[in-house]
């Protein structure tokens, strides 16, 4: 992925500030698009993931700092994405900072539904560990990789994620886990 | 590399550590972090049924400790793999004060928000208000203005003081000064004092609002801050002459749950514990947010990376707010405490007894709430314990679609395995509370 376009973050950025940009534009084959709040998002396909963090990595982007996931069941339409990338029901947000260049970068993936899997970053910051079990845990998002993916905020045995926008507020009774019955 | 023996892996780290270009270090970190194994992978029905069987002589013993232990911050629960005294694996174990307060935060509108953040970390909840009134703003696209912005940095800097001077009190408690404990929450009550006469409420104040604060600073809060800021110095130097010189208090910290540079920035963690390994990294100048770039301070950071730096980086950091408070009360501008724009603002309560229209307009806003354009953000800012992020997606209503909060605590207890590892059952006491994690903010 990282040979398929050798553009560095810097270089992107040039490129929009000379406003001539033709070719939609690119980060280590990722799509650029910028947040609201100031951030370059990148979109990557979710195979070329690992890949491009670890291209960022050399790039100076050393600290992971957060990983959630984003459940867009009730939302499907949004208008933030860039052409060529196709909105899933999930989404994997992840921010990362670089310290040498004081700032963030935002990389969103796409998870279908049907096949909600995301491959770990685990390898590559091993900080993620708690944040893609909390994400596995309130949104089903598997990731692939991970060396304990167990639930990490619900008891061990329940069952059902609770971010998940198809998951109602207050319809189910608490589980205890061995209470006595109702008298 | 990696299969040295945790004593001798401690010495070799904390030595040459930053002698290696960064690159190559944090590769190895990394690689470390993942081989040596110091965090303990074992679901709690295996935990049972090993402790079902005796252990021989040879084998490691699995114990629990918490979530009801006194030393654990609330209800954090660790699994310890032991060897004698020596402890080699350990997992965290959370979720003890799980309510699912992103859940409910969908459900809230924006100017509700504030009100369930706030309870998050309680021991310094303004900075969960100010995280989410930032990121909505930033929807928005809207300024506060500068009164707002210098008495959210006076609220912030306030609530640093009594979220520091808690940890003085229960790092004390845990490590056996029982006195100390006395004198941090008798310090912190002089400052929650001030918090409460400005906000209305001790704790959870839901003051920092999206669009600026909840109300004007009262009469006589100058005097009031002032009569504190004289009143803290001496009694940290009383800390010192209590704790810091004191050779007990150093030698049951120094060289105590040492973590390097590269190892912190792998696991992701930020804050003192970041600082404690010196390296230099707080956003409150690196990325100054409010007016930060506007008042003079000093990031204060460790050398060993130890319980002992980080307790002193606390001490310090005291220091460091007082010095930005005097700064704050000489540039407290005038003017308005919250945005003047009628989408957000709601008018003023005498105003109600008098229009119509301002009547319907209050109740829109407390009802229906305002609507924020669609997108999505993340700001953060440096809470005591680290960067506080805040998440928000929008989809064009008045409640947040997704709202996430990036907690500091819960990232930086990952780091609990890798300090312990190697190191006394009785000095996992003095790593835990040299963490300073806040239980509502890990489970939220």
């Amino acid at each position: 992925m990282a040979d398929a376009d050798e553009t560095t973050v810097d270089e992107a950025a040039s490129e929009e500030a000379a406003g001539d940009v033709v070719e939609p534009e690119r980060v280590h084959g990722a799509l650029v698009t910028h947040g609201p709040d100031g951030l370059v998002v990148l979109h990557p396909d979710r195979d070329a993931l690992v890949d491009l963090v670890e291209a960022l990595g050399a790039d100076g982007f050393h600290q992971c700092l957060d990983v959630a996931g984003v459940d867009y069941l009730r939302h499907p339409g949004r208008n933030d994405l860039p052409e060529g990338v196709a909105p899933e029901r999930f989404e994997v947000v992840v921010h990362l900072m670089s310290h040498t260049e004081r700032r963030r970068l935002r990389i969103r993936v796409q998870v279908p539904a049907d096949d909600p899997t995301c491959p770990s970053l685990f390898d590559l910051h091993p900080g993620v560990e708690a944040m893609e079990r909390e994400a596995y845990d309130l949104f089903g998002i598997a990731f692939d990789g991970h060396p304990d993916l167990t639930r990490i905020l619900m008891p061990e045995d329940w069952t059902g994620h609770p971010l998940r926008k198809d998951y109602a507020i207050g319809a189910i009774p608490v589980q205890f886990k061995g209470a006595p019955a109702p008298r | 590399m990696s299969t040295t023996a945790p004593d001798n892996r401690l010495v070799a780290e904390t030595s040459e550590g930053a002698q290696e270009m960064v690159d190559r270090a944090l590769e190895s970190a990394t690689e470390r972090l993942r081989e040596l194994g110091a965090v303990l992978r074992l679901s709690e029905a295996e935990a049972a049924e090993l402790g079902e069987q005796d252990p021989g002589d040879d084998q490691t013993m699995i114990m629990n400790m918490g979530p009801q232990h006194p030393s654990t911050h609330g209800v954090l629960r660790l699994m310890l793999e032991l060897e004698g005294e020596t402890v080699l694996r350990t997992k965290p174990i959370i979720g003890y004060l799980h309510t699912g307060m992103e859940k409910t935060g969908e459900d809230l509108t924006y100017l509700q928000g504030p009100t369930n953040v706030t309870r998050m970390d309680y021991a310094s909840p303004l900075f969960s208000e100010l995280a989410f009134s930032l990121t909505t703003e930033k929807l928005l696209g809207i300024e506060v203005p500068p009164r707002a912005v210098w008495i959210r940095m006076l609220m912030s800097e306030l609530n640093r003081l009594s979220s520091h001077l808690l940890f003085m009190a229960t790092n004390g408690m845990d490590l056996g000064a029982v006195s100390m404990m006395i004198y941090g929450w008798r310090e912190r009550e002089e400052t929650l004092r001030i918090l409460e006469k400005i906000t209305g409420l001790r704790m959870n104040h839901n003051y920092i609002r999206p669009g600026g604060v909840a109300a004007d600073l009262p009469d006589g809060w100058r005097d009031d801050v002032l009569r504190l800021l004289d009143l803290i110095p001496p009694r940290l130097d009383e800390y010192d002459t209590l704790m810091t010189g004191q050779p007990i208090w150093r030698e049951r910290l120094q060289g105590v749950g040492v973590i390097t540079t590269e190892e912190c920035l792998a696991l992701g963690t930020t804050g003192p514990i970041l600082r404690s390994t010196g390296y230099a990294w707080d956003l409150r100048r690196d990325l100054p947010y409010l007016a930060y770039d506007e008042v003079d301070f000093d990031v204060v950071v460790g050398t060993y990376g130890d319980c002992f730096d980080r307790y002193a980086i606390r001490l310090n950091e005291i220091r460091e707010s007082i010095r930005i408070i005097h700064q704050i009360l000489d540039k407290m501008p005038l003017g308005d405490y919250r945005i003047q724009d009628k989408k957000v603002t709601p008018p003023p309560r005498a105003r109600i007894d008098e229009s119509m229209e301002a009547l319907i307009h209050h109740f829109k806003i407390f009802t229906e709430g305002f609507k924020v354009p669609e997108g999505e953000a993340y700001v953060a800012v440096e809470s005591p314990r680290g960067e506080l992020g805040c998440y928000i997606v929008s989809d064009g209503t008045s409640k947040p679609y997704r709202m996430h909060i990036r907690g500091p605590s819960f990232v930086n207890l990952q780091t609990l395995p890798h300090m312990m590892r190697g190191g006394l059952l009785a000095d996992a006491v003095a790593i835990i509370s040299s963490v300073d994690p806040i239980m509502g903010e890990v489970d939220r």
